[in-house]
């Protein structure tokens, strides 16, 4: 395809306000919706699990449930609106000459403008809990980009399977209903018995937050073994997905 | 050098009709026949030269927009080569890359990216788009409160500030009143004097006439007569007319 002689930066910011303005100009509450779920759900769960079950670690336990809330929500909720990016952009890609590769990483970085909302309730939770800022916090924009670029390159390759196939949109939503259980959201790490601890070694959305509970609540660095983790699973994510998408694109037009 | 060849471009479209769904994969997989498909376009050869305007006359469905989406780069042809030598801009429908729920003011920045102009281009052209689209007044409010002709003036404005080479429209010319469909024209024609290269779709044969030396017809895809303007339009007009006598 011809090459689009533009700015990316400048056409992807564009792409990030408008999906942020429509979004929350239909809103009353505006920001506030971004804040109420994930604290809805740290209620809920801190209730069932601290109280009804009774966990131990209950004296910060509202946010361990929320170091665990706030990668997955980013996770479900990116991975899904930028698997349909592609198809729900269909007016932009047949209609005007823009690199279709922009229209997913922008429909993933639209989600972090909730995502920064989010994260800024966590650290005001840490804050609460008398744990003041550490060194250690400098790791959480770095694990956060590795984290976001994984989530890009899954988003490439979902999205642009999605055109010929529609019901991998199905797939990801399932997949993400399955995958709120098999975070350590509401649980530690910890109590998993050993002979499944391979479910959790290859799963980047634990490793971040597995890495966040190390961060901000027992206020170390995260272990070695998470940062690689985390690093080769954005490296192989954008590897990947950027081929698939790559080696689709240039049928799209006639498919969606 | 063209400004815009093509070479015996063929381009199909597989026929769907939106079965996209996983057992229709398979089923094509098991069964390992190919889709069948629909010819939009068949083997059309032209070449436009650097400053020249070209018209595209049909009926709907003769393949005038698979055309102008060709050449902008959005479809690719099944065979045959397609040689762009310059910056297209393309209007190839009204609202594409708007949203009814942003401002006009953020339409415009929105489209000036999508169109490739850069942050500090757009905003220092900013003030020019408004002046020519003549929306001003209406920059803070949404696009749905719009008119269809006011959303084409500002489309239309984006476009023509973004530099273009090669002005590509499709069929969009006429939406506005009268005053702006002059200021197009003058636009156009002001395009033309600098020397920039155009291809026109419309059913609009005046327009064609008054705009563009040369002009080609298109009929269920396939290049019917290819010529000067004027005789084009008037063989394309007596073909109708022998077509409708026909029918009835």
């Amino acid at each position: 395809m011809r090459k689009w002689r533009g700015d990316p930066l400048f056409l992807i910011q564009n792409l990030v306000l408008k999906d942020f303005r429509i979004r929350y100009r239909n809103m009353s509450l505006g920001i506030l919706w971004s804040l109420l779920n994930p604290l809805v759900m740290m209620a809920v769960l801190t209730f069932i699990f601290g109280r009804v079950f009774g966990n131990p670690k209950s004296a910060t336990f509202p946010l361990f449930v929320l170091c665990g809330l706030v990668p997955f929500n980013f996770f479900s909720g990116a991975l899904q609106s930028g698997t349909t990016s592609v198809i729900e952009g269909a007016g932009l890609i047949k209609r005007v000459s823009v690199p279709s590769t922009v229209v997913p990483i922008a429909s993933v970085l639209s989600n972090c403008v909730h995502l920064l909302i989010q994260l800024a309730l966590v650290l005001a939770l840490t804050l609460l809990y008398h744990l003041p800022p550490a060194p250690s916090w400098l790791w959480l924009p770095v694990l956060w980009s590795l984290f976001i670029v994984f989530v890009c390159g899954l988003a490439l390759g979902a999205s642009a399977i999605n055109v010929f196939i529609r019901d991998t949109r199905y797939v990801v939503e399932s997949f993400n209903l399955v995958l709120f259980w098999l975070v350590p959201i509401f649980y530690s790490f910890t109590i998993i018995p050993p002979k499944y601890v391979v479910l959790y070694r290859f799963n980047p959305v634990a490793a971040l937050v597995l890495a966040m509970r190390d961060i901000l609540i027992d206020r170390h660095p995260p272990a070695g073994s998470i940062v690689v983790n985390m690093a080769i699973a954005a490296a192989v994510s954008a590897i990947l997905g950027g081929a698939i998408f790559a080696r689709l694109k240039p049928r799209f037009y006639d498919y969606i | 050098m063209p400004a815009l060849r093509f070479d015996d471009v063929t381009k199909s479209f597989p026929h769907h009709a939106g079965r996209m769904l996983l057992r229709d994969r398979i089923r094509e997989w098991m069964r390992g026949a190919p889709r069948q498909r629909f010819e939009a376009l068949k083997d059309v050869s032209f070449e436009l030269a650097p400053g020249e305007s070209l018209g595209v006359i049909g009926a709907n469905g003769a393949g005038k927009s698979t055309l102008l989406n060709l050449a902008t780069g959005l479809a690719r042809p099944d065979s045959g080569r397609i040689e762009v030598n310059g910056r297209v801009g393309a209007l190839l429908e009204l609202g594409a890359g708007f949203h009814p729920d942003l401002t006009g003011a953020e339409n415009l920045r929105l489209n000036a990216a999508l169109n490739g102009l850069s942050r500090r281009e757009t905003a220092a052209r900013f003030e020019e788009i408004v002046e020519f689209s003549g929306v001003r007044e209406f920059l803070d409010e949404p696009l749905r409160t719009y008119s269809a002709g006011m959303g084409m003036r500002l489309a239309f404005s984006v476009l023509v500030h973004t530099d273009p080479d090669i002005l590509l429209i499709d069929e969009v010319i006429g939406v506005g009143d009268q005053e702006f469909s002059l200021k197009c024209l003058e636009k156009i024609r002001q395009f033309q004097r600098e020397g920039k290269t155009i291809l026109l779709a419309t059913h609009g044969l005046e327009l064609i006439t008054s705009l563009c030396q040369r002009a080609i017809w298109l009929d269920r895809g396939r290049v019917v007569q290819a010529g000067p303007a004027h005789s084009v339009a008037a063989a394309y007009q007596a073909g109708h007319a022998t077509a409708m006598s026909t029918a009835f």
